[in-house]
């Protein structure tokens, strides 16, 4: 197990204190982020993530479903995560614990509720079959900032995915009932396209420990972080998701500023999202 | 299973192999940051990460032997990693292909160094086409040189398989589908001692005898590789001035 | 200067023959032939062939000295992670303090950090440690730094070279623990230049002439030197 000398955790705080951080960066810098797409041949889309050391890879795979019995015109999202021991020494293998469940319903709550996927262009017969997307986040190397690593691969891969039609229509022609509603989504959509997809916001994370709150936690500093918070933030600077988790505090001043600058990181962070996925920015 | 393609033409296969050749294959040590040591490899369109943590105290005790080391090799595939999505977790397969590969790497490392405690290696395929249990176990053994894991050798695997009545080395994503048999071991290059056999489908003796020939010769072509990868990334840090 | 090579070798590398050479550190034997069991530095200009591990968890020796981390305060004992493949013993007959039957919490605690001595290392690689020698303590203040420690001999020098130029040009009071921790104390601009150096000394290990190099920039940089 990982165990923070209190030496540590008194030389952060101390720094901390200076203004500094121990990688001299800014309360509100990023480490240096790396955005690659198309990086897994097998999935539909697909992205890695690289901030500072820590990498995440996304994949995104889709299939044929029916689709829940309110939405009978809709597609299907799930998102999972997976901390998987190769990432870090205190990852165990087996079922997800509450963190890989809490990090893939934070990611998947900034992509669901802001309505990113186009869910109502992914029918292809009313009540019967939809599209199912399944992002699935695959960690792979744990030095702090687990969401924000993990929330961009998973943008960067869905922008990147094509609906895979030329792998799934052998299946659907092959259906005996719907014919008809099959041919024509068929002769609509002959081809791969790419997954209907609107402007994504984007999520920063920052912790706080001993009164001091900085973004983009290392892994040391997350290590004697009291509390976090992730915000995602649109174009229009609104706020679209968040999600405060430890068990500390923080005072609604601190909350304002963190607001602020995930406002301010977001356009940055947008940026490289923008430029990984060959999309003029805006 | 039955299919009216042909695999093998005029002594090409699909993608215009030579039955005794081995797809490309590329492989880099060192490459994650928490990892004691670490290993991706590249094997045809095969994407595989390998990582070693230990040797560290064995978790639950009960597992601990007083007098050696257990290997834990974990072997897992992306559910991104198929056409059709794999649902996260270790299915029976996958625990199948765990279990021999840890006993292959169990007899080449020096296991009575390190009582009580655990080696584990984690495997982790992101992209998948055909062979992933050679690749991985072939990229585990480069990510325990890298943790600086004491071996007496360093194991590699390669499979060869039959298609259309000819024997060939490395079988692709079709041939594994619509052949007629799949062989893949591993090996101690330096001893040519054999650490994983399976095989299933059809062999006559001769065929099996061709089999494993040219399946342990991909194998030494492949332990190169390996070796080179090591020198590469520990080679050019002395040559820094 | 004169250039030898160092030559970087792997798992399974033939090294030699027991006829003329004697199989050391980081090598087996096997029908009668050396061979490399490790990925290290090869070093054959004695009669002995070694190894020299380039990368490798710590491997507690006796009497080596070491920075611990307190895991867990029992009841005569504290359970101390010296970044080995296992955790090592303190009891409570090896401290300088006149410690009480289940008071073990009132001296060291979770988290604590100590400077300790190696005392024994059984068959079963159970470990205990000391603090009872000079120099040992729990410590207070200052940071440690993790390095590899496989690194650590370079980081001291021949007898101690490389870390004493480092403390002179610096003014920072440093312990470097053979387990690859090494506890740094002084002012910002100095620690900050101790660890500069150390990772510098880290990446260039195998390289020649380090040491004068080292000095080198650790004067250009230092206002005064006694």
């Amino acid at each position: 197990m990982t165990l923070t000398p209190a030496i540590k955790k008194d030389f952060l705080i101390k720094l901390a204190e200076n203004s500094k951080r121990q990688d001299e960066r800014k309360f509100d810098e990023f480490r240096k982020i790396e955005l690659e797409t198309n990086v897994v041949k097998k999935a539909e889309g697909s992205a890695r993530c690289k901030i500072g050391n820590t990498q995440v890879i996304t994949g995104i795979k889709m299939d044929i479903g029916e689709p829940y019995p309110d939405i009978p015109e809709q597609g299907v999202m799930t998102t999972a995560a997976e901390l998987i021991p190769l990432a870090s020494p205190d990852f165990e293998a087996g079922p997800p614990r509450e963190d890989a469940i809490e990090l893939a319903r934070v990611v998947d709550r900034g992509i669901r509720e802001s309505e990113v996927i186009e869910v109502d262009k992914l029918c292809i017969v009313p009540h019967k079959k939809i599209w199912m997307v399944f992002i699935d986040i695959h960690i792979i190397d744990y030095d702090g900032n687990l969401f924000d690593a993990a929330s961009l691969s998973a943008l960067a891969a869905l922008m990147t995915t094509k609906v895979p039609i030329e792998r799934i229509k052998p299946m659907l022609e092959q259906e005996k009932e719907n014919k008809d509603l099959i041919g024509k989504y068929l002769k609509d959509n002959p081809k791969d396209y790419p997954l209907p997809m609107k402007k994504p916001p984007i999520s920063c994370t920052s912790v706080k420990f001993n009164n001091v709150v900085v973004m983009d936690p290392s892994l040391d500093e997350e290590e004697i972080a009291e509390a976090r918070l992730t915000v995602a933030t649109d174009e229009n600077n609104d706020i679209r998701a968040m999600q405060k988790g430890l068990n500390g505090s923080f005072t609604t001043d601190e909350v304002r500023k963190v607001i602020k600058a995930s406002i301010d990181n977001g356009k940055k962070l947008r940026k490289i999202l923008y430029n990984s996925v060959g999309k003029k920015n805006g | 299973m039955k299919t009216d393609i042909k695999l093998l033409e005029k002594g090409k296969r699909l993608d215009g192999r030579k039955p005794d050749e081995l797809r490309p294959i590329k492989i880099e040590a060192g490459v994650l940051h928490r990892a004691e040591g670490s290993c991706y490899l590249e094997w045809g369109n095969n994407k595989v990460i390998a990582a070693v943590y230990g040797p560290r105290e064995a978790v639950p005790r009960h597992t601990q032997n007083p007098l050696r080391a257990i290997v834990n090799a974990r072997y897992n595939m992306a559910a991104f990693s198929v056409d059709d999505r794999k649902r996260p977790g270790p299915d029976r397969r996958s625990r199948e292909i765990s279990k021999v590969i840890s006993e292959a790497l169990e007899h080449v490392i020096l296991v009575e160094r390190y009582p009580r405690a655990s080696i584990d290696v984690n495997i982790e395929v992101l992209d998948a086409e055909a062979g992933t249990r050679c690749a991985g176990l072939t990229a585990a053994a480069v990510a325990l040189i890298d943790a600086g894991i004491p071996m007496r050798d360093i194991p590699v695997a390669c499979a060869a398989g039959k298609i259309e009545d000819t024997v060939v080395l490395d079988l692709g994503k079709e041939e594994d589908n619509y052949g007629s048999a799949d062989l893949p071991i591993a090996i101690s290059p330096r001893t040519g001692e054999i650490l994983l056999l399976q095989m299933d489908g059809h062999l006559t003796l001769k065929e099996f005898d061709k089999a494993l020939d040219i399946a342990i010769k991909g194998c030494k072509k492949i332990s190169e590789i390996q070796k080179k990868a090591i020198l590469e990334k520990y080679q050019n840090k002395k040559e820094e001035k | 200067m004169t250039q030898e090579t160092r030559q970087i070798v792997i798992p399974s590398q033939l090294l030699g023959d027991i006829k003329n050479k004697k199989s050391g550190r980081g090598t087996f034997v096997e029908n009668g032939k050396i061979y490399s069991e490790i990925l290290g530095v090869l070093n054959d200009k004695s009669e002995y062939i070694n190894v020299v591990p380039l990368k490798g968890i710590y491997d507690p020796t006796e009497k080596d000295f070491i920075i611990g981390v307190v895991l867990e305060a029992l009841q005569s004992s504290w359970l101390v992670d010296i970044n080995a493949a296992y955790p090592a013993l303190l009891h409570v007959n090896e401290v300088p303090w006149d410690v009480d039957f289940g008071e073990t919490e009132k001296y060291l605690n979770h988290g604590d950090s100590i400077m300790a001595k190696i005392l024994s290392v059984d068959r079963e690689k159970k470990l205990q440690i000391t603090l009872k020698d000079r120099n040992l303590y729990k410590i207070k203040g200052g940071q440690i730094i993790d390095v590899e420690p496989s690194k650590v001999p370079r980081i001291i020098g021949k007898k101690g070279s490389m870390i004493s130029l480092i403390k002179k040009y610096t003014k920072c009071r440093i312990f470097v623990g053979q387990n690859g921790r090494i506890w740094i104390e002084g002012n910002d601009d100095g620690v900050k230049k101790v660890i500069e150096t150390i990772g510098m000394i880290e990446d260039q290990s195998l390289s020649f002439g380090l040491t004068n190099k080292i000095e080198e920039l650790l004067k250009k940089d230092a206002k005064d030197v006694h």
